[in-house]
């Protein structure tokens, strides 16, 4: 047993592999080190090493990986959407749960209508987020409004949850003159201040030790509130992934680490991503809380990630939420999946367990929503996704200047030089230029 | 602005490797001075930060002792545990935890131990720190980042302590790239990087650290990013270098005057990127001569750069072809040092034969 003296407190720590660890500690800076606090003393048949607070042992065994491996999955309801325990039912209102569920609903019919829109060339790059919807709206409902989200590309559920526009999601694929991000970055990569969704990068996994300092900062703020990372089991091979889990855990930071577990990485499936037991079973490895859910059970990432947030804010250390679901989409409009998984695998996950579909038999069985409603929303759906489009397709793209700004805070003489430069050659060369579709 | 102020003395103090002048500068306008190496007038940056700034903190490997060169000495003590602290082995994870402090608005000082070390963090910073104000179209930016490392040869170094690595950064839109003489303007420059809302790279030259002293102003000052300061006023060859190079310079100026009677003006670009090409150019404008002169590789070294740059602007003026006088395009050698570095007798050489030319 370690103790550790703080300010004006005392903490006990445990840390042992899947243990639960009991921890008593108040919402302030614990000491972050496990000092000794007896000398060394070579009398004592126990370990005297810095590194480790073990026993001794004479028997040679390795440890078998699946001795810890199979972490069980939390579900809350059945593939059916029965809840399986009451006392798990998180029992939110109906005004909630319809939200979700138009939410991931609304969700879904812009991914149809973007991917095809890219088909016919007219957007360049889409990705859709087929399947995975239960993961984006049950964590975003935990959260406060206020929280900081670093996302990795196939989050938009969660800025969707957050009340961003369609015009907005519709201008960033565009790229038109309405986009918050000035028409530099490809579809899909979104970005709000407002809604506090950190812009989205392509570079995977480089979301994560930056949560890990964004959540630093805001402990020290005193402001209670909480930084959620999202990525894919793909991207927690990085080498970023390790070293952001282990930034947070040392570094005692405010963090819920979301793991998007979908079964494949383009192409790539998960044995041979890992031989572990998923990304649930590395936590502990860094002293850090960690469960396994059932991404496509939106009451269960909703239980999850409000008790990792309450606790992240409260005892000042990272939580990591493994949640396994499944791409039932292509990994973008680049990728034909067919290449290398069969049919009646994505149809497995698209008729019989869906996200969608086990929330909507919640619904129904509480007689929260009919075959009409259905129907009317569909179409109402629809028609809000269809204008959004339209109007998105008509606006111009952003005026060209905007090439040469935001490199620094300050236009540097160097690029006012080469904007100078463009703008000649391009008043010279005008028909060779698309000048008709940007705005003046 | 702040050359006006500077009154300079110098006295020379040369050694079996060393070229290097400690310059003694006093100025009245900052307040009381006190003597202090390279590493102290960092360390009074940081001090000066950490007090006027409560979002500011510090961290990387062996921060919160005082650190390997003992640039952060005392701080932790002074400003608690919170605000100066170590971070696990991992400089992908300091720059990127280090980001992420900037974009949460808080004030990040990140240190690597060795810029030789710096290259795990390359991703984050070309891909991410460079890139964040311009992807999000403004809505983000991690301009409250500044990173600091030792930076060029030290004498013993060999391959992995003595690399100065600017060159890789300079081609990277949207970061600044820092790299002072001596201590005032090591504590000048630094205070400027801090609080200017860019991602900065400040490399601290380590032969320097305990090497160069000066009296340095105990309050904060900056000294302007991207303004390259003629140390020198000369007519016949532009003398162009940053860091340690520039006390190699100032001596090749003198020899070059005495020996050649060749009148040298000696220019500090101080600030890699973005880098102040006006001052440059309007220096070899006047002389027809350029000598560039830095420890990296000379091939895709920041000479190559400046070399490419003044062609262009001053091609009519140049009376000789512009010289560079760098490092071989070798790793950076342990026992071979002393032939490897671009030392005085290769600049002169290079300043007789483009006199010559």
């Amino acid at each position: 047993m370690n103790k550790m003296y703080g300010l004006c407190f005392h903490a006990v720590r445990q840390t042992a592999g899947l243990k639960s660890s009991r921890l008593l500690q108040r919402r302030a800076f614990r000491v972050s080190t496990l000092h000794r606090q007896q000398p060394f003393d070579s009398t004592l048949e126990k370990p005297q090493f810095p590194g480790a607070s073990a026993e001794f042992v004479d028997q040679l065994e390795f440890i078998e990986p699946n001795v810890i491996s199979g972490i069980p999955v939390y579900r809350v309801m059945d593939r059916q959407g029965n809840i399986i325990n009451p006392s798990q039912d998180p029992q939110l209102s109906k005004e909630t749960v319809l939200n979700f569920y138009q939410k991931m609903t609304m969700l879904n019919t812009m991914d149809r209508i973007l991917y095809e829109s890219q088909r016919q060339g007219r957007i360049s790059f889409y990705m859709t987020n087929y399947g995975e919807e239960g993961t984006h709206i049950g964590s975003a409902a935990a959260l406060n409004p206020n929280d900081l989200v670093f996302g990795q590309y196939r989050e938009a559920g969660v800025l969707m949850y957050r009340g961003f526009s369609l015009d907005h999601f519709m201008a960033q694929c565009y790229a038109n003159a309405d986009d918050l991000g000035k028409g530099r970055q490809m579809p899909v990569h979104y970005g709000s201040k407002d809604l506090n969704f950190v812009t989205i990068s392509s570079p995977l996994a480089t979301q994560i030790p930056q949560a890990a300092g964004a959540a630093y900062a805001v402990k020290r703020e005193n402001s209670n509130r909480a930084v959620i990372c999202y990525f894919g089991e793909g991207a927690a091979s990085e080498g970023d992934a390790h070293a952001g889990f282990n930034f947070s855990a040392t570094l005692e930071c405010p963090l819920i680490f979301f793991c998007r577990n979908n079964g494949y990485a383009i192409s790539t499936p998960t044995n041979e991503q890992y031989r572990g037991d998923g990304i649930a079973a590395r936590g502990p490895g860094y002293g850090m809380l960690s469960i396994r859910v059932d991404g496509n059970d939106v009451f269960a990432v909703y239980n999850a990630t409000k008790e990792a947030r309450r606790r992240a804010v409260a005892e000042n250390q990272p939580f990591l939420i493994e949640a396994m679901t499944y791409r039932i989409g292509h990994h973008s409009t680049s990728d034909d999946s067919s290449a290398y998984r069969s049919v009646d695998e994505v149809n497995y996950w698209d008729k019989q367990d869906h996200p969608i579909s086990r929330l909507r038999h919640y619904m129904t069985a509480r007689g929260w929503w009919s075959e009409d409603d259905e129907r009317s929303w569909r179409k109402q759906s629809r028609k809000t996704v269809m204008e959004a489009f339209e109007r998105a397709e008509r606006r111009l793209k952003p005026n060209p200047e905007l090439l040469f700004t935001d490199v620094y805070q300050e236009m540097t003489p160097q690029l006012n030089k080469q904007r100078e430069s463009l703008w000649r050659h391009v008043q010279q060369y005008k028909e060779h230029y698309p000048l008709d579709l940007y705005d003046k | 602005m702040f050359s006006k102020c500077w009154k300079t003395k110098t006295k020379k103090n040369p050694s079996p490797h060393d070229m290097f002048f400690f310059l003694a500068f006093i100025c009245e306008c900052l307040g009381p001075t006190q003597k202090m190496n390279l590493f102290q007038s960092v360390t009074s940056a940081l001090d000066n930060t950490l007090a006027s700034d409560p979002t500011a903190v510090i961290f990387g490997e062996d921060v919160a002792f005082g650190g390997v060169f003992r640039c952060t000495v005392g701080l932790r003590d002074k400003y608690g545990k919170d605000r100066v602290f170590n971070t696990p082995l991992c400089e992908q994870g300091i720059v990127g935890f280090g980001i992420g402090v900037a974009v949460a608005g808080a004030t990040a000082i990140a240190e690597i131990q060795f810029a030789d070390y710096i290259y795990p963090a390359f991703d984050q910073i070309v891909n991410e720190a460079a890139k964040y104000r311009y992807r999000s179209g403004n809505l983000f930016d991690c301009g409250n980042l500044t990173i600091r490392a030792p930076w060029g040869c030290v004498g013993h170094g060999s391959l992995y302590h003595s690399q100065s690595p600017e060159a890789f950064f300079a081609h990277c839109p949207g970061i600044k790239v820092v790299i002072p003489r001596g201590p005032v303007q090591a504590k000048g420059l630094l205070l400027s990087c801090i609080s200017d809302k860019n991602p900065c790279i400040f490399f601290e030259p380590k032969i320097l650290y305990r090497a160069a002293v000066e009296q340095v102003p105990v309050e904060p000052y900056t000294i302007p990013l991207s303004q390259a300061e003629v140390l020198q006023e000369g007519s016949d060859v532009t003398l162009v270098a940053w860091g340690t190079q520039i006390h190699v310079m100032r001596e090749v100026a003198n020899m070059a005057q005495e020996k050649l009677g060749v009148s040298c003006e000696v220019i500090d670009l101080q600030t890699i990127l973005p880098w102040d090409t006006e001052t440059v150019c309007k220096s070899v404008v006047k002389t027809g001569r350029l000598l560039i002169s830095h420890e990296a590789p000379i091939t895709g070294g920041f000479a190559a750069e400046i070399s490419s740059t003044v062609q262009e602007e001053c091609f009519l003026n140049l009376e000789a072809p512009i010289s560079r006088v760098c490092g071989y395009d070798t790793p950076f050698p342990h026992i071979f040092e002393p032939f490897y570095i671009p030392d005085k007798w290769k600049c002169l050489e290079a300043i007789k034969r483009m006199i010559n030319y």
